[in-house]
């Protein structure tokens, strides 16, 4: 079943890709697509049947054949199956095929093609090798192979923002999107050969048991000595960093969004861009003796949340504020990761997989509606034109600012009641104060607080007020057809429940978590001692049951069992240090800390109201006031000017100087100049030479022997 | 002991014999008319004599006096000198017929060149080799001016008759001084005398007239003038012959008297065989590059090969002598298939030799086309075909040598000369239509020996069919 699921998106990438032109261009489409609802029918399987408990550590491998074998480097090219995989799987496969089939819709009469070119295949196609890609990534069970995948959505990514390839701009943006990328996987790769060097090994099992030995170890890179677990952990971050847009290499993203929109709600919100946060979750065992690592990790997560967030606010092209959102949401996760809270940053994964592709989708119907008409300032006013868009964006806007029942107010049982980025977010942002990163803490809830005011801001500039721009677009918006409506349907479903279905399994008490992920824990009674359970071979909950101790009171309030995470590095989907408590600290955080996020969202959406609905002078009024500040926001931080100072211009500038001078002067002048000249030159004196008279060659043939006798007498008669 | 001695030379003998009764045989008889079956049988006789010395010989046998040596050197070379020699014989006998061309003569002066080819490179004595050189260059000399109606055969025969003339007396001149110096003739007398350490002067001058003689015989430069001019002007099949079984012989004779007779002063002779391999090769990819006519570019082409095979020896190793025998035997496999293509060049019946005339061949014959393209690559040494393994081997003769510079050469040549091979190809497969094409079909007899021989530039790749550890034996027997 994992091998079908996994290799079902590839052959409907071939069959698509090259078979359309035998099965026809809606029939290849049609298999592409259904080959992906099976894909995500058998991974919905495979997340709900899966029982971590059943196998040894929490996983089973699933081997497809044997991959490279060359000294000590030996790999399986195999299917790792656990509670993160089986996440991953639902996610990516879910969402794509609701793309798919949006795409039915959104692709069709692309202005961007002139009549009777074909071009959807070739789209489905690539959409359907993506998904093999990212599948092949998540299930890895060696970093090779994980590598494999990585570069594949890399390539699928590439083809897809640079599918307008008309477009100098999208041309653009595809490349920029690669070579960005290729710094950070420069970083991922120096990590896998580090781990390599250090553990002779690059299956993840190996790598997991040997990660208490690496932090015992130092390393020389660079000319410095560095702790082994510290410096595998920074450079495979350097690979996330990369692919998941943080900041310093962030610059990609927003330019991706010249890809078609599907794209980018499959690749760029939902999928491919939280693949470095599954990398850090995966590498958790490594992450976890990594303190400085993961503190910096944390740091530049919650920068990449407020940098991104301000950015969004002032932006008017309706797909650059929802990917600004994106980069924001991905600086969340980082920051749970970067804390410990790897469950947490899963959770925020999977809510805002849903949440975001709806925005995302939402936008392309906005836009499928208005003609490609992507400007903000140019929509307005057009709920009533499109109603099932417009709910569906309020669902996904409701969702992303994190719309919920403070937990004072009123639960549903344990589970609070709200949207799914409510849990989500609040969870992260709870495991932040717990963690005691007051930076990260406070950056998040104010990123919250902008998070709320720019999708309130989108909502309203785009469905309220007055209708802005082309009279003629406007009049003829109309709503979308079935099939991109059908899909936001779904993911609406997602936006709203995902938070509250899966709250316990994701950020409930140690022993819900330690069931989903299949991570040992040991029990801790109220008295300080530690009782192994069915799964905890080696207790180690005793180290941390004196903590709790204190805390029982306060928290546990009919006096249950307490438990601590047991597990050795490698055991269950994540490993979670047993002296890492954060997720019973994150629960017994004050209230205003738990209320803080929900707090900075209706800040947002008052601001928002009162710019947007109430007096839109002001948001003019402001720019003018504050316009060095605009500027600076609306310019995005000026970074893409100053990598362009730095980076480019003098990597253009090098590039000349090869080309003209090295390549064109030099190597080119010294081939044609040989192949031109003296060669030409040599053979007409060859020719010249062959007079035709016998006395001509006598003479060479005398001359020749002269020459040898001469020789010998001077080179050999000395000997 | 004479009856040992016979022993030794019977396949020489037999080969004369034969040559003798088939001059005689024919003289009486039908003449001309008899020509074509005479063709047949030499060449079957050629192949028998050719099995009989691959099957039969084993070990190392001396006869008269040393002056006679069959060895495995020998018996690689002759087997490779009989089969060309064979291969060639069956080539033009349809070509040669149709332009009223077929004497009876010709098989037989063609048989009497073998044995003085084989006697060549079986020879112990500056005696035994004068007598081969002299019987395989009489031979060649009558066959190039076989066409007596033609100025140009007959001019090539006068020029190669001239030039060889004195090119004997160089060697012969630089036999005497040997003798002189040595006081012996035999091989095995000269290599006592001539060792590193007090090879006198005139030892030294008479080895290099020697060598002179000997690079005439190859082609190398600058004794290699009469080449192109001799290979336009003979008959195109007496070309094909010429670029064959003699170079082999030659090549044979050079590395037996370099190693047998001044085994002892390799770095004295190593150094000017490397001079006249780099001096061919260049010469050879230069030159060529001007050509329009088929033939003397192949002449050219020739030049640069010996080149190559040079270097082998030039490395004066026994690795050295293997690369050589190895890539004179993939040069002639690919000649003779080249020259069979040659051959069926023509217009109206009337052969053709202008490059030119194959532009957009492969439109008419893409299967010969593309035998010839695999060819041509294999010529050029482009990495797949056998040809870049046999540059290859004497590379890695001369690296392991020290002769870097020499390998560098023979790189930077090859490139240069990659050019005009290539452009045929270019001709072949993109040049612009002239409408005046050749005419199409030919004699399968030829297209079998242009098939076979691009077949085996690929197939070789894989197996070499024993070639390789037939030379290491060859060649382990001279060096040692």
């Amino acid at each position: 079943m994992e091998t079908i699921l996994l290799f079902a998106p590839l052959v409907g990438a071939l069959l698509c890709g090259f078979g359309w032109k035998i099965i026809g261009e809606t029939a290849a489409m049609w298999v592409a697509t259904g080959l992906l609802f099976l894909s995500a029918i058998l991974s919905w399987i495979v997340f709900l049947t899966f029982d971590p408990s059943l196998h040894e550590g929490g996983h089973y491998t699933v081997s497809i054949l044997r991959w490279i074998e060359s000294g000590t480097l030996s790999t399986d090219w195999a299917i790792r199956m656990d509670r993160l995989t089986a996440i991953m799987l639902i996610v990516i496969t879910t969402v794509s095929s609701l793309v798919h089939l949006y795409s039915f819709g959104y692709m069709d009469h692309d202005p961007q093609w002139r009549e009777g070119e074909t071009y959807k295949p070739r789209f489905f196609a690539y959409l359907s090798f993506f998904t093999f890609a990212m599948l092949m990534l998540v299930t890895a069970d060696n970093l090779v192979q994980m590598f494999f995948g990585w570069e594949g959505v890399g390539v699928a990514s590439y083809l897809l923002i640079g599918f307008y390839y008309r477009k100098p701009t999208a041309n653009a943006a595809a490349i920029k999107a690669f070579v960005v990328n290729r710094v950070g996987d420069f970083g991922f790769a120096l990590g896998i050969f580090a781990l390599f060097f250090l553990v002779d090994s690059i299956n993840l099992s190996d790598i997991f048991a040997a990660a208490p030995t690496l932090a015992e170890t130092q390393v020389t890179f660079l000319w410095t000595s560095w702790n082994a677990a510290e410096l595998v952990a920074f450079l495979l971050f350097i690979g996330a960093m990369g692919k998941s847009a943080q900041l310093i290499l962030h610059t990609w993203l927003p330019d991706a969004m010249e890809g078609p929109t599907p794209v980018s709600a499959l690749i760029h919100a939902a999928t491919m861009v939280t693949a470095g946060v599954f990398l850090v979750c995966r590498m958790s065992p490594i992450m976890e003796f990594a303190p400085n690592a993961t503190m910096f990790i944390t740091i530049l997560g919650a920068s990449t949340a407020f940098f991104a967030a301000t950015v969004g606010l002032v932006q008017t092209d309706i797909k650059r504020v929802i990917a600004y959102s994106t980069c924001s949401q991905l600086g969340y996760m980082f920051v749970a990761a970067g804390v410990g809270m790897y469950s947490a940053a899963m959770f925020h994964l999977l809510t805002h997989a849903f949440f975001k592709a709806m925005l995302f989708l939402g936008a392309g119907s906005v836009i499928h509606a208005m003609h490609h008409e992507q400007d903000m300032m140019n929509y307005g006013a057009l709920r009533k034109k499109i109603p099932y868009t417009f709910w569906a964006m309020m669902i996904g806007t409701l969702a992303i600012t994190g719309v919920g029942v403070p937990v004072w107010i009123a639960t549903l049982g344990e589970i609070p009641i709200g949207f799914a980025g409510f849990h989500s977010k609040d969870a992260i942002v709870e495991s932040a104060y717990a963690a005691g990163t007051g930076y990260g803490f406070w950056l998040l809830v104010i990123a919250a607080l902008f998070t709320s005011f720019y999708s309130w801001r989108l909502m309203f500039l785009t469905f309220y007020g007055e209708a802005r721009g082309d009279k003629h677009t406007h009049e003829h918006a109309h709503e979308s057809p079935m099939v991109m409506l059908i899909p936001l349907g779904v993911l609406a479903i997602g936006a709203i429940f995902s938070g509250m279905v899966f709250y316990k399994s994701f950020f409930g008490h140690v022993d819900t978590v330690g069931k989903f992920y299949g991570i040992p824990y040991a029990e801790a009674s109220e008295h300080g001692e530690a009782k192994a359970d069915s799964h905890g071979e080696d207790s180690h909950g005793e180290a941390k049951a004196e903590d709790s101790h204190g805390e029982d009171k306060a928290h546990g309030k009919e006096g249950e069992h307490h438990y601590a995470f047991a597990g050795q590095p490698g055991e269950g989907a994540l490993y979670i240090a047993p002296d890492n408590t954060l997720l019973d600290d994150a629960h017994k955080v004050p209230y205003w800390v738990k209320t803080s996020p929900f707090a900075a969202m209706l800040l947002g959406f008052i601001v928002a109201y009162w710019f947007y609905i109430v007096n839109p002078a002001i948001p003019g009024k402001l720019a003018e006031n504050q316009r060095p500040l605009y500027l600076f926001l609306k310019n995005k931080w000026y970074f893409d000017e100053l990598y362009d100072a730095i980076f480019v211009k003098p990597a253009l500038g090098v590039g000349r100087l090869f080309w003209r001078r090295g390549d064109g002067n030099v190597i080119d002048g010294t081939i044609n100049g040989v192949a031109l000249g003296i060669i030409p030159f040599f053979t007409r004196l060859a020719g010249r030479a062959q007079s035709g008279y016998i006395f001509t060659y006598a003479f060479w043939m005398v001359v020749g022997i002269a020459c040898l006798i001469t020789w010998m007498t001077i080179g050999g008669g000395v000997e | 002991m004479i009856q040992a001695d016979l022993n030794v030379i019977l396949p020489e003998i037999a080969l004369s014999v034969f040559a003798m009764a088939a001059l005689i045989f024919a003289v009486y008889t039908s003449k001309d008319k008899l020509a074509p079956t005479l063709v047949w049988v030499s060449a079957a006789v050629l192949v028998a004599v050719a099995a009989f010395i691959g099957l039969n010989g084993s070990g190392e046998n001396i006869a008269f006096g040393g002056m006679f040596v069959d060895d495995a050197f020998s018996r690689f070379a002759k087997i490779v000198i009989l089969l060309s020699a064979a291969a060639v014989l069956v080539m033009s006998q349809e070509y040669m017929q149709r332009r009223d061309l077929l004497r009876f003569e010709y098989p037989v002066l063609i048989v009497l060149a073998s044995v003085g080819m084989m006697m060549m490179v079986s020879a112990g004595d500056l005696m035994a080799l004068y007598m081969g050189l002299e019987l395989q260059s009489l031979s060649l000399y009558v066959v190039a001016s076989l066409r007596r109606d033609s100025v140009k055969s007959t001019e090539a025969g006068l020029k190669y008759f001239v030039l060889g003339a004195l090119s004997s007396g160089l060697l012969l001149y630089g036999a005497s001084l040997v003798y002189g110096y040595a006081g012996t003739t035999l091989f095995s007398g000269i290599i006592q005398t001539a060792t590193e350490e007090d090879i006198s002067l005139g030892l030294l001058f008479g080895l290099i007239f020697v060598i002179s003689g000997l690079a005439f015989k190859v082609s190398a430069v600058p004794f290699h003038m009469w080449t192109p001019d001799v290979y336009e002007g003979s008959p195109t099949p007496v070309t094909a012959f010429f670029a064959t079984a003699p170079k082999v012989a030659a090549m044979g004779l050079f590395a037996r008297v370099l190693h047998d007779a001044f085994g002892g002063a390799v770095p004295d002779w190593s150094q000017v065989v490397a001079l006249l391999s780099v001096l061919s090769m260049f010469l050879g990819a230069v030159a060529a590059i001007g050509q329009t006519n088929i033939k003397r570019l192949m002449a050219y082409s020739s030049i640069a090969h010996m080149g190559y095979a040079l270097m082998g020896l030039a490395a004066g190793t026994a690795f050295g002598v293997q690369a050589m025998l190895v890539y004179m035997a993939i040069y002639v496999t690919m000649n003779v298939g080249t020259f069979a293509f040659i051959l069926m060049m023509e217009r109206d019946g009337q052969p053709v030799t202008d490059i030119g005339a194959l532009r957009m061949y492969s439109k008419r014959e893409p299967g010969k086309a593309l035998a010839m393209l695999i060819l041509l690559f294999s010529l050029a040494g482009v990495p797949p075909m056998l040809g870049f393994f046999g540059k290859f081997y004497v590379l890695q003769a001369a690296y392991q040598a020290d002769l870097i510079w020499l390998a560098v050469a023979g790189v930077v040549a090859s490139v240069i000369g990659a050019f005009y091979y290539l452009r045929i190809v270019f001709y072949m497969y993109f040049g612009e239509d002239t409408g005046e094409d050749l005419d199409t079909g030919g004699n399968p007899v030829l297209s079998g020996f242009l098939m076979a021989s691009a077949a085996i530039m690929v197939v070789g790749i894989v197996n070499m069919f024993g070639v390789e550890g037939a030379a290491e034996a060859a060649a382990a027997v001279l060096v040692n």
